[in-house]
């Protein structure tokens, strides 16, 4: 028998998910206008390798297959660790990435929404740890489709024809020699307007995805606006009292992948915070710990360990941040 | 104050559907064949029966008397003949009965003289005796007694008006205030009176521009000063406490009243039937019913208390295509499982649905925390911990989480994008709290029972025990005062003196005191019995006398005592 509501409004997961799928378009558009078209290579590659994982994993499981795969939700994962990835990764790697992210991390704990640590990055931490030299070569602007296409199918590295460090790299490298001050580092062919040259185009593509979101009201403004500002805040600070030693705000938000996870990491529902004041410190915790580790890690960029830092706190950030109820009020004697 | 509206938090935007059956004027519906009025027509109270079966009735007749704190009467709804008196079953999900009067109509509509009450001659506690005596309870669907939340008569600041009808399809009040406005207010000004509100206030929602006109051109022509607030359209901005919230700013917690808060709300339809009640004596035997949905003829009939749905459906002529039909609205209304029950005076809408009208829902989906749910929960609950909480039968938890806020308006499922019936969860989990307090409650009472039992034992035991001791040494007293002689006899004899002897005087006492109770109680057994049966014990007696004597006469072997008897 079937009890009220009888009427619901037309929504459902896979047009949430379809959504963000669209929202990223302007990123992909501007990564593959910039970098070379290698990353729509290992965006197929993962998302095939999504399908039939979560397909498998949903056939294991004994549960309906068509309905999981057509939530687009191991698509979106699979998106998500490609773009996180850099785009001239052999094959295996990112076909490995998925794998960890689709049957690891999502369907050992339970599938869709069960999750406690979000996919694409836990994916993208073991590919760190597990091939730290391949996972550090980013490919050089407007790269040739052959050479990229070369490198994927697993092709003999000759890397420099290809790859660049990427601004963050050469900031973190640049510094540690004596002397190196932001500015001197900062001439660097890497560099750009505010961030990694050529990376401030896909940057904004993010965030011209991420407007989209809010508009749609996919996401709340509570995690991208805590992140930039926890990021963007920590960096003004120190940047503020020692520019020499510290990149600027802007620097920080234009590089890497700080655009991605403000609108598209940070706000995955099912591993972050839900409640409004939680979603405030689980991204500003995120933001807190990308400058650090920036600033003082080994990794070049801090995101993915940001989030599962974070990722760690939400069981208690949501009980810690309960809403008011309605006709609850919070009055110092605890009187209501 | 209403200077300005305020916000509650959440709601939903469904389609309102209000077209339908907006238009039309409010029709009469015509007299059933036989109406089934229930006894229980208040909240949590029934009413016992005055009528007899064949008994004939006019309209407007009081047939049952209030019972209890919550009590209100009820009324013929017609003149007719009292044809029965049993249970039948109500329009509720799962079509639970009730003692019910059924009437057969005469058709006559003869109404058993009746006059308008003067309040401002009468007392507080008689008006309100005469609202109860009419059978008035809130029409905006809870059915509470009005007399009752018309209160202590002091400390109401504020009446508000409900017109707000948020809840889609449905119109009756709509129709309401359209066309008997007038009506409406000069019962809200009986209610403000009799509350002692400073001021009223009509809260409609801003969809129903018709009616917000009618009802202000009644507040101007009205000598009271009311004030119309056009609300904006956003359900729940019905439901009482979101109404008070948007008209006052006064949030009202789970398990307080309006009253408590200085503020009280009643429904409009309510405060017409308080206006027929005071003005025209009349008690509350009809109510406006929406007809709409699946049909070619949707709109809203005046119905006598007690009309089968099943005679009122065809009034607006359901398509053929029509699968179920819904009493209330789609948000929090149900499926009727029967149609043969009667129209209460909680019954505001019937919605024929078909599969394209209201589909099911699609598959359920695996929760993703996405919060849209919480950001659509106008009691401002995070309802998928609820749900989650609720899934894994953890409801201490969902408790902690103020489950019992939660008004089952029904906006969390409405958005949910994995389809989710996140309602159908609360309503599981709070029944099975309030299954397992009543668990609990009644393994209380057992235990209290069981350790009180053991208590009463250990003090009879006690008891007993001391009143022996008492007895044995009394009796001991008494031997050890009559047995003095005895005892150089004794201790010649060789025993020990007065340590034997007083015993087995004590167990001689004993035994014949044991003696005289046993013939004492044997007797009682046939004591007080009738002649008759006296006569037959003697008999039997005698027989068995007589079968003795034989017995003794004859050799054993004569008597049969095989089982296969003996040639």
């Amino acid at each position: 028998m079937i009890h009220s509501p009888y009427v619901r409004k037309a929504v459902s997961v896979q047009r949430t998910m379809g959504l963000v799928l669209i929202a990223l378009l302007p990123g992909i558009a501007a990564y593959a206008w910039q970098a070379g078209p290698a990353i729509l290579i290992n965006l197929v590659i993962a998302s095939l390798t999504a399908v039939l994982a979560e397909a498998l994993a949903m056939w294991l499981r004994k549960r309906p297959i068509a309905l999981a795969v057509g939530d687009l939700s191991a698509v979106l994962t699979a998106w998500l660790v490609a773009l996180s990835l850099p785009a001239i990764v052999p094959w295996w790697l990112t076909v490995s990435a998925v794998l960890v992210a689709i049957l690891a991390v999502k369907h050992l704990y339970g599938g869709l929404g069960q999750n406690p640590f979000n996919p694409a990055m836990v994916a993208y931490c073991t590919m760190i740890v597990a091939f730290p030299a391949l996972m550090s070569q980013w490919p050089a602007l407007a790269g040739g489709f052959d050479a990229q296409l070369g490198l994927i199918l697993g092709g003999a590295r000759e890397l420099d024809a290809v790859t660049g460090a990427t601004a963050l790299d050469a900031l973190r490298t640049g510094l540690r020699a004596a002397g190196a001050t932001v500015e001197s580092v900062a001439h660097g062919p890497a560099f750009g307007l505010f961030g990694s040259r050529g990376w401030e185009w896909v940057a904004a593509g993010y965030a011209l995805g991420g407007l989209f979101l809010l508009a749609t009201g996919i996401i709340t403004w509570h995690m991208p606006v805590a992140f930039i500002a926890a990021l963007g805040g920590t960096a003004t600070v120190f940047w503020l009292i020692d520019p020499a030693q510290h990149a600027s705000p802007l620097f920080h938000l234009a590089s890497g992948g700080a655009m991605l996870a403000a609108f598209f990491i940070v706000t995955d529902p099912v591993s972050g915070a839900t409640t409004p004041r939680g979603k405030l410190l689980f991204a500003a915790g995120v933001g807190l710990i990308v400058w650090l580790i920036r600033s003082f890690g080994a990794y070049p960029d801090g995101i993915a360990f940001g989030v599962l830092l974070m990722n760690i706190c939400v069981p208690l950030l949501d009980m810690k941040t309960q809403p008011r109820v309605f006709g609850h009020r919070e009055t110092a004697g605890g009187d209501q | 104050m209403i200077g300005r509206l305020f916000r509650f938090h959440g709601g939903i935007k469904p389609d309102a559907h209000k077209d339908e059956s907006a238009g039309p004027a409010i029709q009469r519906a015509p007299l059933p064949r036989r109406l089934v009025v229930p006894l229980r027509q208040s909240a949590r109270a029934s009413a016992s029966c005055l009528v007899e079966v064949g008994q004939t009735v006019l309209k407007g007749e009081r047939i049952g008397e209030p019972e209890g704190f919550l009590g209100t009467a009820v009324h013929a709804p017609t003149s007719g003949t009292v044809v029965d008196i049993a249970r039948h079953p109500m329009a509720h999900p799962s079509g639970l009965d009730t003692e019910c009067v059924v009437i057969e109509p005469d058709g006559e509509e003869r109404w058993i003289a009746h006059a308008p009450f003067d309040y401002h001659a009468a007392s507080r506690e008689e008006a309100l005796a005469w609202l109860r005596d009419c059978g008035i309870v809130g029409l905006g669907g809870a059915t509470f007694p009005s007399h009752v939340k018309l209160g202590k008569g002091a400390g109401i600041e504020t009446l508000i008006l409900n017109g707000a009808e948020c809840e889609p399809w449905i119109t009756c009040d709509d129709r309401l205030m359209r066309e008997r406005a007038t009506d409406i207010l000069a019962g809200a000004t009986i209610l403000r009176e009799l509350i002692g509100a400073r001021e009223l206030v009509v809260g409609v929602e801003d969809n129903k521009p018709e009616a917000i006109a009618a009802m202000k051109a009644a507040a101007a022509a009205s000598p009271h000063g009311v004030k119309v607030v056009a609300v904006p359209a956003l359900y729940p901005a019905g439901g009482e406490k979101q109404l008070i919230r948007v008209l006052t700013g006064i949030e009202i917690p789970y398990g307080k009243l309006g009253g408590d808060y200085a503020v009280q709300c009643f429904n409009v339809g309510t405060a017409y039937a308080v206006y027929r009640a005071v003005a025209h004596g009349e008690p509350l035997i009809s109510r406006i019913v929406t007809l709409t949905g699946n049909v070619d003829k949707a709109g809203n009939w005046e119905v006598l208390i007690g009309t089968p749905i099943q005679d009122l459906l065809p009034l607006a002529r359901p398509r053929a295509d029509t699968d179920r039909t819904l009493l209330g609205g789609p948000m929090m209304g149900y499926a009727l499982p029967r149609l043969d029950v009667p129209i209460v005076k909680g019954s505001n809408c019937l919605i024929s649905a078909s599969p394209r009208l209201f589909p099911p829902p699609p598959p359920e989906q695996p929760c993703i925390r996405c919060t849209e749910c919480a950001k659509a929960c106008p009691a401002e609950l995070q309802p998928f911990e609820l749900y989650w909480f609720g899934r894994s039968k953890n409801f201490g938890k969902a408790q902690e989480y103020h489950l019992f806020d939660c008004i089952e308006c029904g906006c969390c499922s409405y958005v949910c994008p994995a389809h989710i019936p996140l309602v159908d969860y609360f309503r599981f989990a709070k029944s099975e709290i309030w299954a397992r307090e009543r668990e609990k409650a009644a393994a209380d009472q057992a235990r209290d029972r069981f350790e009180f039992r053991n208590f009463r034992q250990e003090r009879e035991k006690a008891e007993k025990a001391a009143k022996l001791a008492a007895k044995a040494a009394e009796t001991r007293a008494k031997l050890a005062e009559g047995g003095a002689g005895d005892a150089p006899a004794a201790a010649a004899a060789g025993g020990e003196p007065g340590a034997e002897d007083p015993k087995k005087a004590l167990i001689a006492a004993a035994l014949a005191r044991a003696k005289a109770q046993k013939a004492e109680v044997q007797p009682q057994n046939t004591d007080n019995l009738s002649p008759q049966t006296q006569a037959e014990i003697a008999d039997i007696e005698a027989r068995r006398k007589a079968l003795a004597a034989a017995a003794d006469a004859a050799p054993p072997a004569a008597v049969p005592t095989d089982a296969e008897p003996r040639p």
